[in-house]
């Protein structure tokens, strides 16, 4: 078998064409030789081997490909391979000669495995053979990557890179590198006492890290003193930035509540239903979402835009058809209501059940909202929570819109307050009853499309909001959208700034026990309903 | 007008409570004696399976008239009353872990396991005492009905009503399961209390004690009914009633309408609360999921099914949903959401009075067939 | 002499008839009992074991059914209530009359249905990793005990990766509350620092992860190695995960290792941003060997999907389910007792190539795997133990029960045995 392997490579080098990669020398088809047979721990040694080869061509794709996890050999010649996507299967490509063997068995392929510490390691080679990347941003984060490991060899590998570097970020990033090994090492105690004072602008953790162990251990008393005095700067920045931090966690909290319970605001507050199935229609807004994924596998970066609208349609037609089956007859009645429609959000969850299966289903994250927005070291925001946020306020105020300035707002209002008197004046309030409970519902469903990128997609998902949705409402003020907005941003931020003195779980306890004394305080909520149609 | 009207065509109450009290007795000693005089191999044998399911749905029916005093009878929509239920099981639960001594896992004397388990040394001071029945008793009716006093002091008071007071109990239920599932809590945290040896020195896994409890359930199920019927039919029962049909014309006759009402929220929570203390013995285990908000919606669903403000169609109710719950679940494992949220639905589609205004509506029906239509339309909310 | 038919006689026939009949019908079948929930929050986890039974059933009647008789399964829903599952073990043993159990997956349905086995005399095969302290006749424990999980998993950590500082985060019950108490204490012993050690609860379907992932990353950028034991149930794991990925924790800088997320868990959703985050298991789908193909193979035949994924839960009734049809043709009855007897020694393939052997204390003898995540929702296996390690019913770190064994061999026949005291405590059955 092996014989075989040599021989291959043997071919390739005299004959072979490379298509996919630079073919390797001798000593590099050696070391991948070794790569597929290795066992986790002697796979190091091999990788470092590789690296000092010098084949920079070879060896950073490969890195890159092992980092990625992508690569695999053939269990009976022990050829490398690649894993691709080829029309949505699995295909196994050569990584030398690119030949596509289609999709192998199980039984027919490995994987070549890495683990934390290898993928520790190649991203720090990596790193390394990137210092000289033509992407500025690339060899600042190369830089930044190489911060928590610096020995003498990177840093005369970075003091290089510093007298050819020519971009401000890179060379900032550089010199912070430099900062920190004469502060560790320097030579004299004015040296590394000057460097403390240059690192203490910067909010790196590495840097915090460094700082920590020269003010706890180090023997020279004047660097000891200046690494605590950086380190309480630091420190003082570091807590600003900590709340700031706890307030996007609040805003954002206050986001999912408000995503959460701004159809129930139409449905239980203006129009009085109380409305148990509006976590189902959350749930179905959310697998949309996923069926609309499903329609179209590549397009996973377009499909929220799709989901929306769909989502909105699908919840509110199911909306108006629970409005004109059986909501209708239930008019003036409005705690039978509430057993209706816990009936149906029963039906809802078993159907859903029925056809998805239990199991909670896997909603994809379009890659612009995945990752974060650093604004600097300490200070990250995530990119979907932050889309979160600016989506909830949008429906909102879409929302507020069509309430206050449409004339389908101006009947459901009029409705809401009288219906009698409504009709009275030729208003169609069968026609704006199914269309509000469609409105509220479908909101509900836009709402269900955010809670997916954020947690499980399955039967449950609606049961899991529910109640919190009817606080939002009530803590508002119910028939007040204003209330629900303000409420939602206030028990977000309430309970994010508690969760750090009291746990998770007695910050969600003060916070109900919180409603329940605010209620009495105002019994009809934030912003109480003035006038007839209070009573 | 209408107050006066409805006051006044009520029935004198013990004609209503006589049927019931008779149908139950019948019941409750046939399948007793079933149980424990008839042989097993007879086909009249009834098991020891049945006798704690009729139990169970017993005590549910107990607490199902909870919820019918306090929303058929004076229009507190309560989604809150697991709490009351659950508390009362805790105090019942504390006093059979009590009971279990060192027969523990770990053979502790004094500890539970699971205090054990989280290494504490003592019990903490609320658990004192729980270990005399009488004790316990006394804290079954009082802890629900002091954090019910408590609690409709503050709301009652303040005039808070319709949902907002339903939002609020129920924001109390949950507020408590949060609580207990703490394990810092001391009652076991998830896991709740289980494992129970014996009642009053009677080891629970005997089917006599089975019957005993049973019957016991029986017999305060009738009681608390008596007492329900005769208190609404008494002058401060009027009062209740016409607090549901117009608090504020009550209120403007100089009636301290919020006494009335915080009066028979902690007699119902205390009901409430006795129901669970016979529905843990019977179960085995009690557990913060009790306290769920979803459970105390059901109960609701319950009464609603069989009929609010009828006393007997909470009992009817409790008992028949949960029939149906038993059945559907063996039956359609994979289905039975379906049968139970189309009973739900087709119950307020056709049956807006319930189980219990079925007769009525018959026999409406049927006149409204020979006789002249129907005239006006039933507008209580 | 004369055959004259009288009604009496007739009536006797008749009725010997019936009888027979019936007796034959009852006697036809060895009723299998499925207890999992399939509605409520425990469906996600326990609708894809009620399957794996099912599968199992008609597999060995494939095979020619059990003692010449077929397997019949009698499916009921506890709907995650566990007041329920008490009184349905209760139906299915005495009303269906089932000869076995499969169920539960959290420890209150377990022990909610525990006095009931114990009452009925009731057999119950228990297939999920828990957290110990406990061993009882009735039940035969196949998933994993703490020592065959939660500590390798922490050695791993602590030699191969070179951690120091521990956050022991977990969702606010028994299993994370007992599992974190011994690996406290096993860390103390290893000489890490009080200060070191940051444990956090939260509650069940926990789905704000922001405050406490920040918290992490934070209490790991302290500059020593920080690795989070994760023992978040269920369905908080999904948003724990995507606020992880979100907050750009890498498993190179702070790796997780989890006891509760296996393949299934990960299926709902994208596992690329979580790549080289741990668990650590007795089973994977990735394992290389011939018995795990083929278990795979069968399951995608019965559920008709190919995408679906198969897990340690289902290897753990997989064992169990052998080891009863094993136990059940040595003592050639389904009597509780005598499977019970026969249960204690048997050994069956497991599916990562070893032998699954049945302790005197109902636990079993397993590998413990570590694997790392994958993009593609498997787990890779990057450490094992060397042999299997048996199950410890009660733990060595817990000064409450490190003095008790379980034996339910001939003599002790103990569940909880107090070595110093010599006193079997708290049975109440003979």
């Amino acid at each position: 078998m092996r014989l075989a392997f040599v021989f291959w490579f043997g071919l390739l080098v005299l004959w072979a064409s490379p298509v996919w990669a630079e073919e390797p020398s001798a000593e590099v088809n050696t070391l991948l030789e070794q790569l597929t047979e290795a066992g986790l721990r002697e796979t190091q040694p091999i990788l470092e081997r590789l690296a000092s080869s010098g084949d920079e061509a070879v060896v950073l794709p490969l890195f890159q490909t092992l980092l990625d996890g992508d690569l695999y050999y053939r269990r009976s010649d022990g050829r490398l391979l690649v894993e691709t996507d080829v029309d949505g299967d699995d295909h196994y490509v050569d990584y030398f000669s690119g030949e596509d063997y289609g999709e192998l068995g199980r039984r027919e392929q490995s994987k070549v495995r890495i683990n934390n510490s290898l993928r520790g390691y190649l991203s720090e080679a990596i790193a390394r053979m990137q210092l000289s990347h033509e992407d500025p941003a690339v060899r600042t984060a190369a830089v930044r990557s190489l911060l928590d490991d610096l020995d003498e060899n990177t840093v005369s590998l970075l003091a290089e890179a510093r007298a050819g570097e020519s971009h401000r970020e890179v060379r900032q990033a550089l010199d912070l590198a430099l900062a920190m090994y004469t502060a560790e090492q320097g030579e004299n105690s004015a040296a590394r006492i000057t460097a403390i004072q240059d690192l203490s602008e910067s909010l790196e953790t590495d840097v915090r890290n460094l700082l920590f162990q020269l003010s706890e251990y180090s023997d020279d008393g004047g660097v000891k003193a200046a690494a605590a005095e950086a380190m309480q700067a630091i420190d003082q920045k570091v807590t600003f930035y900590g709340y700031v931090d706890q307030l996007f966690f609040g805003l954002s909290l206050g986001s999912v509540l408000l995503l959460a319970a701004i159809g129930l605001a139409i449905t239980f507050g203006v129009m009085g239903v109380i409305n148990m199935a509006h976590g189902e229609m959350l749930m179905l807004g959310a697998y949309t979402t996923y069926v609309v994924q499903l329609m179209m596998p590549n397009m996973i970066n377009q499909s929220l835009w799709v989901a929306i609208p769909m989502a909105f349609l699908v919840a509110g037609s199911v909306g108006i058809l629970i409005e004109r089956c059986v909501i209708r007859f239930l008019h003036g009645r409005p705690l039978e209501t509430l057993l209706a429609t816990f009936g149906i959000s029963l039906i809802l969850q078993q159907t859903v059940r029925t056809v998805f299966s239990p199991l909670n289903r896997r909603v994809a994250s379009p890659d612009w909202m995945s990752g974060s927005w650093e604004i600097n070291p300490v200070l990250s925001l995530t990119y979907n929570r932050l889309t979160i946020l600016i989506f909830a306020v949008v429906v909102f105020v879409a929302l507020l819109l069509i309430m206050k300035k449409t004339s389908l707002g101006l009947q459901v209002r009029a409705v809401s307050q009288n219906r009698a008197m409504a009709k009275a004046m030729g208003i169609k309030t069968d026609w704006v009853d199914a269309l509000t409970f469609g409105l509220g519902s479908g909101i509900a469903g836009i709402g269900g499309v955010a809670l997916s990128q954020l947690t499980n997609v399955g039967p449950n998902l609606g049961q899991s909001y529910i109640i919190d949705s009817f606080m939002v409402v009530v803590f508002g003020g119910v028939g007040n959208l204003l209330g629900t907005l303000v409420a939602a941003f206030t028990l977000g931020i309430a309970n994010k700034f508690m969760e750090p003195v009291t746990g998770t779980v007695l910050a969600s306890i003060l916070v109900l026990v919180f409603i329940i004394l605010f209620i009495q305080k105002r019994p009809k909520g934030l912003f109480p309903q003035r006038g007839r149609a209070a009573e | 007008m209408s107050i006066l009207r409805s006051v006044l065509s009520r029935q004198p109450a013990g004609q209503r409570v006589l049927p019931f009290v008779v149908i139950l007795f019948g019941v409750t000693v046939l399948a007793s004696l079933g149980n424990l005089l008839v042989p097993e191999s007879s086909s009249l044998h009834v098991s020891t399976y049945t006798i704690t399911l009729l139990g169970k749905y017993l005590s549910y029916a107990m607490l199902a008239l909870a919820v019918d005093v306090v929303w058929g009878y004076c229009g507190i929509l309560s989604l809150g009353h697991g709490a009351f239920f659950a508390l009362g099981g805790y105090a019942m639960g504390m006093y059979l872990m009590r009971q279990i001594g060192d027969r523990g896992v770990y053979g502790h004397p004094t500890l539970p396991d699971f205090m054990v388990f989280l290494n504490w040394d003592s019990l903490p001071w609320y658990w004192f005492g729980m270990d005399q029945f009488w004790f316990a008793m006394i804290m079954v009716a009082l802890v629900p009905g002091v954090l019910a006093f408590v609690f409709g002091a503050l709301a009652f008071r303040s005039r808070v009503s319709g949902v907002y007071l339903s939002i609020i109990t129920q924001a109390l239920t949950y507020a408590l399961m949060l609580a207990f599932f703490r394990n810092e809590m001391g009652f076991g945290g998830n896991n709740g209390l289980t494992d129970f040896k014996d009642i009053l020195g009677f080891s629970l896994q005997s089917d006599g004690t089975r019957v005993a409890l049973f019957i016991a359930t029986a017999v305060l199920l009738a009681l608390v009914y008596g007492v329900s019927q005769w208190i609404l039919g008494s002058r401060f029962g009027k009062v209740i009633e016409a607090v549901r049909d117009g608090e504020a014309r009550v209120r403007f006759l100089g009636y301290r309408t919020d006494r009335y009402k915080v009066w028979l929220f902690v007699y119902s929570a205390m009901i409430a609360g006795l129901a669970g203390a016979l529905y843990v013995p019977q179960v085995g285990i009690i557990n913060p999921g009790e306290f769920a908000p979803l459970n105390s919606i059901e109960v609701v669903v319950w009464v609603a099914v069989g009929g609010r403000g009828t006393l007997y169609g909470a009992v009817l109710g409790a008992i028949l949903v949960n029939y149906a719950k038993t059945r559907f679940t063996a039956l359609l494992p994979d289905g039975w959401l379906f049968a139970l949220g189309a009973l739900f639905l087709l119950v307020t589609l056709f049956l807006p009075k319930g189980l219990a205004g079925l007769y009525g509506q018959v026999r409406e029906g049927l006149n409204r067939h020979s006789n002249t239509p129907a005239t006006a339309e039933e507008t209580t909310p | 002499m004369t055959f004259k038919p009288t009604l009496k006689g007739v009536t006797f026939a008749v009725a010997a008839t019936l009888a027979a009949s019936a007796a034959y019908a009852e006697d036809d079948t060895i009723k299998v009992g499925v207890l999992h929930s399939l509605s409520g929050t425990m469906a996600i986890s326990e609708t894809t074991l009620k399957d794996t039974v099912l599968m199992m059933v008609e597999e060995q009647n494939k095979r020619g059914g059990l003692l010449g008789k077929d397997l019949e399964a009698v499916v009921v829903d506890p709907a995650s209530n566990w007041p329920l599952f008490a009184e349905k073990a209760r139906e299915l043993l005495t009303q269906e009359e089932v000869d076995v159990i499969f169920g539960s997956w959290t420890s209150v349905s377990r022990k909610s249905v525990l006095p009931v086995l114990e009452e009925l005399n009731g057999l119950m095969f228990y297939p999920v990793q828990y957290e110990g302290e406990e061993s009882s006749k009735n039940i035969f424990y196949t998933g994993a005990a703490p020592n065959q999980q939660a500590i390798p998993a922490v050695d791993y950590l602590m030699n191969d990766l070179g951690v120091e500082r521990w956050v022991l985060a977990g969702t606010d019950y028994v299993y994370p509350r007992t599992t974190n108490k011994i690996l406290e204490a096993y860390l103390k012993d290893h000489g890490v620092a009080a200060s070191d050690i940051m444990i956090n609860y939260t509650p069940f379907s926990h789905s704000d992860w922001q405050s406490i992932v920040s918290d992490i990353k934070s209490f790991g950028s302290q500059g020593k190695k920080t690795a989070v034991v994760s023992t978040i149930n269920g369905d908080a794991n999904v948003p724990f995960y995507k606020e992880l990925g979100n907050q750009g924790i890498s498993a190179e800088d702070i790796p997780v290792i989890a006891f509760s997320v296996g393949e299934e868990e990960l299926s709902g959703f994208d596992t690329s941003p979580l790549v080289g985050h741990l668990a650590a298991w007795n089973y994977f789908q990735s394992v290389d060997a011939d018995a795990n193909y083929d278990f795979i193979d069968m399951w995608h035949a019965y559920i008709g999907d190919e995408d679906r994924v198969t897990n340690d839960p289902m290897e753990a009734t997989y064992i169990g389910f052998n080891m009863w049809v094993q136990a059940v043709e040595q003592a050639g009855t389904t009597d509780v007792d005598a499977v019970e007897k026969a249960m204690i020694g048997q050994t069956t393939p497991n599916l990562t190539g070893g032998m699954a052997v049945m302790n005197k204390n109902h636990h079993l003898s397993k590998p413990v795997l570590i694997g790392e995540i994958q993009d593609d929702g498997q787990f890779e296996v990057v450490w094992e133990t060397m042999g299997v390690v048996p199950g410890d019913a009660w733990s060595d770190y817990l000064p409450g029960s490190k003095m008790l064994l379980a034996d339910w061999a001939f003599p002790l026949e103990c569940g909880n045995f107090n070595v110093e005291s010599g006193a079997c405590s708290g049975q109440s059955y003979e």
